[in-house]
């Protein structure tokens, strides 16, 4: 099994902290994993790539010509980012800022997900909503088992906002799980 | 008895960092550039902690002669950079091989020549193997190509550091420095300190002369003699701490010579050509460049049909494994440059047209 993750977003949208959690939480369900982050310098509004290699055997190269899954957390990443997914892969997309849904050959999963974190009232969970869909969508893990992960990565001081992110993982899986019909 | 390795999600940055630390490192000094800032940003939060030092310099220039000062009075010690900042400190280096000093630096490759750009690149490996200043000597040089690889490589470089009594170098680079992996952190201890009898500091009349820490030496047999002596230490190091993997085909038609962050690149291009095009190939991966493995590398050329050389540079490792080579076999360079990053696919395409060329694979 190897799956490459590719995440692309505005900086302060949290790409590279979830790309770090997804790749935290296969290294924690015992998968050989990498992430590897390109980023432009600006620390808000500049924008944030990463590639996340999770796989049974040997990761060998951390960075994809042709990732499995993307997360594509609005416009400009679904415009300059989605074309090399391999065919039938799995493309999640953050469709509170890309309505319209991306066509090819690829499966599309339309998360809102700056609704459902207005929704949840905290901003800030717009990624674990993705993070879920993803998770549910590739099968590859549990939410609780990220929801264990972010736990364990987040300092003892951010633990108060666990309920919102578990919930917003929740949330995204409810609609990730469509995808493996 | 010793205790477990705990594992840990980690930068490069990090794990080079703490490497350091169990290594015993207690003096760091560094000036701040990407992409190597969480090193001194590491060390700035943990040395205090545990009665190290850490000093942000005025320049690279100020660094590598603080490094020299805390070497000549036996303390193990750090500085990391990137390259214009080695650049930098390439005179301060020089005098660190003149004056026999053990020290680590480490050096997170970036695009150039100039000033470049945050990129990842091999394009140093010149600096690194023939480099160091101006004169003889030569830094044994560590090419890591993991997150766990940079950590152990780095303990494990203040060790070789004293045992030659010469600088050595971690040879590493942008996307190893960023990137993040699993990694076994080998337990911070206090060592006792290092044995360094010719160390200078406060000492007693009676018990023995002044030590001098020096790189002058006016009479020209004893300069000769001290590039003597470093090198019958790099041969000594070339039969002690010469290292390499290997991966991929027992029986291979190509092979692949390629280190850090390129080797990770050609692991998976390997798998590919080795499954899907039925070319057989083998990565020969150097762990250390200087002293560098020739030895594998000249055995495998008698028994391939063609080389293939991925490096991030217009071609400067090439070189050494041509040397090895001698002609044995054709060597072919898959270089890129100025932080772009070879895909797994063209360097699977280099293989397929090394090996047509070679007549060991049809279209």
């Amino acid at each position: 099994m190897r799956e490459e993750l590719f995440m692309a977003g505005l900086g302060g949208q949290g790409v590279n902290l979830a790309g770090q959690l997804i790749a935290r939480a296969g290294m924690d369900i015992g998968l050989n994993v990498s992430w590897f982050p390109i980023y432009s310098p600006e620390v808000r509004g500049g924008y944030s790539t990463c590639t996340i290699v999770l796989t049974d055997g040997r990761v060998g190269s951390p960075t994809s010509e042709h990732p499995t899954s993307m997360i594509l957390m609005d416009p400009t990443a679904v415009e300059n980012f989605a074309a090399p997914l391999v065919r039938g892969g799995l493309m999640v997309v953050n469709s509170s800022l890309v309505p319209e849904r991306p066509e090819g050959d690829f499966r599309v999963l339309m998360v809102p997900a700056n609704d459902i974190a207005a929704e949840i009232g905290n901003e800030r969970t717009v990624n674990m909503a993705l993070i879920g869909a993803w998770a549910a969508g590739t099968g590859l893990m549990d939410v609780e088992d990220v929801a264990g992960s972010l736990r364990a990565m987040l300092p003892e001081r951010h633990h108060r906002h666990m309920p919102d992110n578990e919930n917003a993982l929740k949330r995204g899986a409810e609609i990730g799980e469509t995808a493996r019909l | 008895m010793s205790q477990q390795r705990r594992k840990v999600f980690i930068s490069g940055n990090e794990a080079t960092a703490e490497g350091g630390i169990a290594g015993g490192c207690r003096h760091f000094f560094g000036y701040p550039i990407t992409p190597q800032n969480k090193i001194p940003e590491y060390m700035a939060e943990e040395l205090p902690k545990i009665g190290g030092v850490y000093l942000q310099a005025e320049s690279e220039v100020a660094a590598i002669n603080m490094v020299y000062g805390a070497a000549s009075a036996g303390a193990r010690v750090m500085t990391t950079s990137s390259s214009p900042g080695i650049a930098l400190m390439q005179e301060g280096l020089s005098y660190c091989l003149g004056s026999e000093l053990p020290c680590v630096l480490v050096n997170m490759v970036r695009g150039g020549p100039g000033l470049g750009n945050i990129g990842p690149a091999q394009s140093d490996y010149w600096l690194a193997t023939r480099g160091c200043g101006h004169g003889d000597g030569r830094c044994i040089t560590l090419t890591p190509y993991s997150v766990q690889e940079l950590h152990d490589f780095t303990a494990g470089a203040f060790e070789i550091a004293d045992r030659y009594r010469n600088p050595v170098m971690v040879l590493a680079d942008a996307i190893l420095a960023s990137m993040m992996e699993p990694c076994e952190l080998i337990p911070r201890r206090d060592l006792p300190a290092p044995d360094r009898p010719w160390a200078v500091g406060p000492h007693d009349p009676d018990q023995r002369e002044r030590n001098i820490v020096n790189s002058l030496w006016v009479e020209f047999d004893v300069m000769e003699a001290v590039s003597q002596r470093l090198e019958e230490r790099y041969r000594q190091a070339a039969e002690e701490i010469t290292d390499w993997d290997e991966f991929g085909s027992d029986e291979p038609q190509v092979m692949i010579c390629a280190y850090g962050i390129s080797a990770r690149i050609c692991e998976s291009a390997v798998m590919q050509a080795n499954d899907e095009l039925g070319i057989r190939t083998r990565l020969i991966r150097p762990k250390t460049v200087f002293p560098f493995p020739t030895e594998p590398i000249r055995s495998w050329a008698e028994r391939v049909d063609a080389a293939l050389v991925v490096e991030l540079s217009m071609g400067q490792f090439v070189e050494d494994v041509r040397l090895a080579v001698e002609g044995r076999c054709p060597v072919d360079l898959l270089g890129r440059a100025g932080g772009n990053v070879p895909t797994v696919g063209d360097v699977v395409e280099k293989i397929r047209e090394a090996a047509l060329r070679a007549g060991v694979a049809r279209v």
